[in-house]
């Protein structure tokens, strides 16, 4: 080895640590002097999801009119709101079904929802549950969820999937969890409502996403069912974040625990919100009271 | 397969649904088809004398040939249809530009021997061409013809497929613009001025790879090439629909958007097997030309690539082996009809496919099933 090599590699190691502390001497999670990829969910400022001003027109009829919504990492949001007024329309937007007329959604601080499509949304991390429960009716119960397994999703890497044992574990913990381990080899559409409404929350955590948008999903299921769900949300809160929009005041009552730990919901109303807080002060809330709860 | 499995309600450990291809019993039944294929049909049309009741006719021979070219797009329109849920009333098309295909390369091998004694096959001599138009100048090499016939089918596939799926085209409307484009591009092959022989199409073909294409050597190891091409494709369709990505093809028959919102790109999957499906019928034309000897444009009929649609709904859609018996079982019920009652087949054909419709969802093979259940 000659001295003019040594010398070589001495610096290129200096190069690559003094890059590695400057990193570090930046602050660890701070945004100052941390490199960001491209890409990569940002979550450095707390916040899960932005949606500004986001407006949505059809054929002149506002269904959201200058949205205003951030979700916090890990937080567990309720949205209540009549009917009309723009719940599903907001799902819609976050994961690429429908484009705004106006207005900014972004997952994190930096990835533009706007631009993607909606299988790609779905890769990066934000699950939806849809108000109807929606599986494959005619496969098993247990293909249903390793169609959603986290894997790559491309055709040919389709083509050669084989489950390895890992994954054959998390379906079968998954299984248990949405209490459906009895009928895995039953095919999806012989399910009752409740169930595939459990098996579609299933296919949603398979997916491993960061946020969960749940449409509606106790509707339809026994009181037993809406509690098990309630735990279930629970248990999910801090891991995920998760978006619930529900009718069933009593099921928000239950994901809301007496607002411990500051839970919020949020009361859409002709597009907008109407109110955003604590239950009980959303509750008392007169204008609340006027479009919704008082009715 | 994804039949509902009684009895599993009992704690039966977790596994991996059965990762194997076929059956033991499916796999013995598969090899006593290649050996009917390439042994028994060969023995008794060729070696068995033609006063003995074991003697094959040459008449079954290339019907049963033809028929097994038929079994092929039925095959392919399962995937598309019974799989995908797309249903295609263009698979004439895919299967007809695969006989052109071997069609030019047949007509080339005729070399002097037709009715003008000239380089240029019949027709072009007959509209006073003096040389061949630029998209015959592979028809004189066998393997730049077969390329043809893989590329394009599957190229026409291709561009047509990424259009109609991005532009997230779906149901009927999906089959109405196939049929358009079917019917458009027999118009074309319509005229004469396209050089492919106008309403006459082409015939009279002589050789094939420099051997005389009518003696029942050749007849036979085209019926042979044509049963094991059916089977290979029976086993690749299989593998395809037994793959996680064929239970993608499933589910986007089922619930598209649940398939979207699950991080697939539904475009990318229909795309593969729709080109996948028009590649199969491509080949099953080119199979079936030097067979029958003839290919002109009736075989882009709407007729033609509805009947398609029929071979697959009566056999059972959704099995693989329901759309093949269904070509069988049509097209034999259709060369006796048309021999005994010629008038009253396509009422027969017509009243099939409603029966079908109304009793047999699931087809013959359903019918076998349930049968089967309850006994």
């Amino acid at each position: 080895m000659t001295p003019d090599l040594m010398k070589a590699g001495a610096q290129t190691r200096i190069a690559r640590e003094s890059k590695a502390t400057a990193v570090r001497s930046g602050g660890g999670e701070a945004a100052f002097m941390r490199r960001h990829e491209p890409g990569s969910l940002d979550l450095t400022h707390g916040q899960i999801l932005y949606l500004e001003d986001i407006t949505v027109s059809f054929d002149g009829f506002k269904a959201l009119n200058a949205l205003n919504l951030t979700i916090s990492v890990g937080e567990l949001r309720c949205i209540i709101g009549p009917n009309g007024a723009g719940k599903t329309t907001m799902m819609d937007v976050i994961t690429g079904k429908t484009r705004p007329d106006l207005g900014r959604a972004s997952f994190g601080a930096t990835i533009d929802l706007l631009g993607l499509r909606e299988n790609e949304i779905a890769s990066i991390g934000i699950g939806r549950k849809f108000q109807k429960p929606t599986v494959f009716e005619q496969l098993s119960v247990f293909e249903n969820l390793e169609l959603a397994l986290k894997a790559n999703r491309g055709v040919r890497s389709s083509m050669f999937f084989r489950l390895n044992g890992e994954q054959l574990d998390r379906i079968g913990s998954m299984l248990t969890l949405i209490h459906l381990k009895d009928s895995a080899q039953r095919n999806a559409g012989l399910l009752s409502h409740g169930q595939k409404q459990w098996l579609e929350i299933g296919m949603l955590l398979m997916q491993d996403p960061k946020l969960l948008l749940l449409d509606e999903p106790v509707a339809g299921m026994t009181d037993e069912e809406t509690e098990r769900t309630a735990e279930l949300f629970l248990s999910l809160e801090g891991n995920h974040s998760l978006v619930v929009v529900e009718h069933d005041m009593k099921f928000v009552g239950e994901l809301m625990q007496n607002g411990r730990n500051g839970k919020k919901v949020t009361v859409l109303h002709e597009g907008s919100v109407l109110a955003e807080g604590l239950l009980s002060d959303v509750q008392a809330n007169d204008k609340v009271v006027e479009v919704y709860l008082g009715r | 397969m994804s039949a509902v499995m009684p009895g599993t309600s009992s704690t039966s450990p977790l596994s991996a649904p059965a990762g194997g291809l076929l059956t033991g019993r499916m796999w013995s039944l598969l090899l006593a088809f290649v050996l009917i294929v390439s042994v028994a049909v060969p023995v008794m049309n060729l070696l068995i004398p033609a006063d003995s009741v074991f003697h094959l006719s040459d008449y079954a021979v290339s019907l049963i040939g033809k028929i097994m070219c038929y079994a092929i797009c039925a095959l392919a329109m399962d995937l598309i249809w019974g799989y995908t849920g797309i249903l295609s009333l263009g698979h004439g098309m895919f299967f007809a530009l695969g006989g052109y295909g071997m069609g030019m390369y047949l007509m080339r091998q005729i070399g002097r021997d037709g009715n003008y004694q000239s380089d240029l096959p019949d027709f072009m001599v007959f509209l006073d061409w003096k040389e061949l138009p630029w998209h015959w100048a592979l028809s004189d090499s066998f393997v730049g013809q077969l390329l043809l016939v893989v590329l394009v089918p599957g190229l026409l596939a291709f561009v047509f497929g990424y259009f109609a799926f991005r532009s997230r085209i779906k149901g009927v409307y999906f089959s109405i613009i196939t049929q358009a484009v079917t019917f458009a591009a027999m118009l074309l092959f319509f005229r004469n001025e396209t050089g492919f022989g106008g309403n006459n199409g082409f015939t009279d073909f002589k050789r094939i790879l420099g051997m005389p294409i009518a003696t029942p050597s050749m007849r036979m190891t085209l019926f042979v090439l044509t049963g094991l091409t059916l089977i290979g494709f029976f086993l690749f369709a299989r593998w395809l629909v037994t793959s996680k990505f064929g239970r993608v093809l499933q589910a986007i028959r089922d619930a598209e958007t649940r398939v979207m919102f699950t991080g697939y790109d539904p475009l990318k999957y229909k795309l593969t097997i729709w080109v996948i499906s028009a590649v199969m019928c491509g080949i099953a034309g080119a199979l079936y030309v030097p067979q029958v000897g003839i290919i002109n444009p009736s075989e882009m009929s709407p007729a033609a690539g509805i009947e398609i649609a029929i071979w697959a709904a009566v056999g059972g859609r959704g099995t693989l082996i329901g759309p093949i018996i269904g070509a069988f079982f049509v097209n034999g019920a259709k060369s006796w009809f048309t021999q005994a009652f010629p008038e009253f087949w396509l009422y027969f054909l017509g009243m099939l496919f409603i029966a079908v419709t109304l009793f047999l969802p699931h087809g013959i093979v359903g019918l076998l099933r349930r049968r089967k259940e309850e006994h």
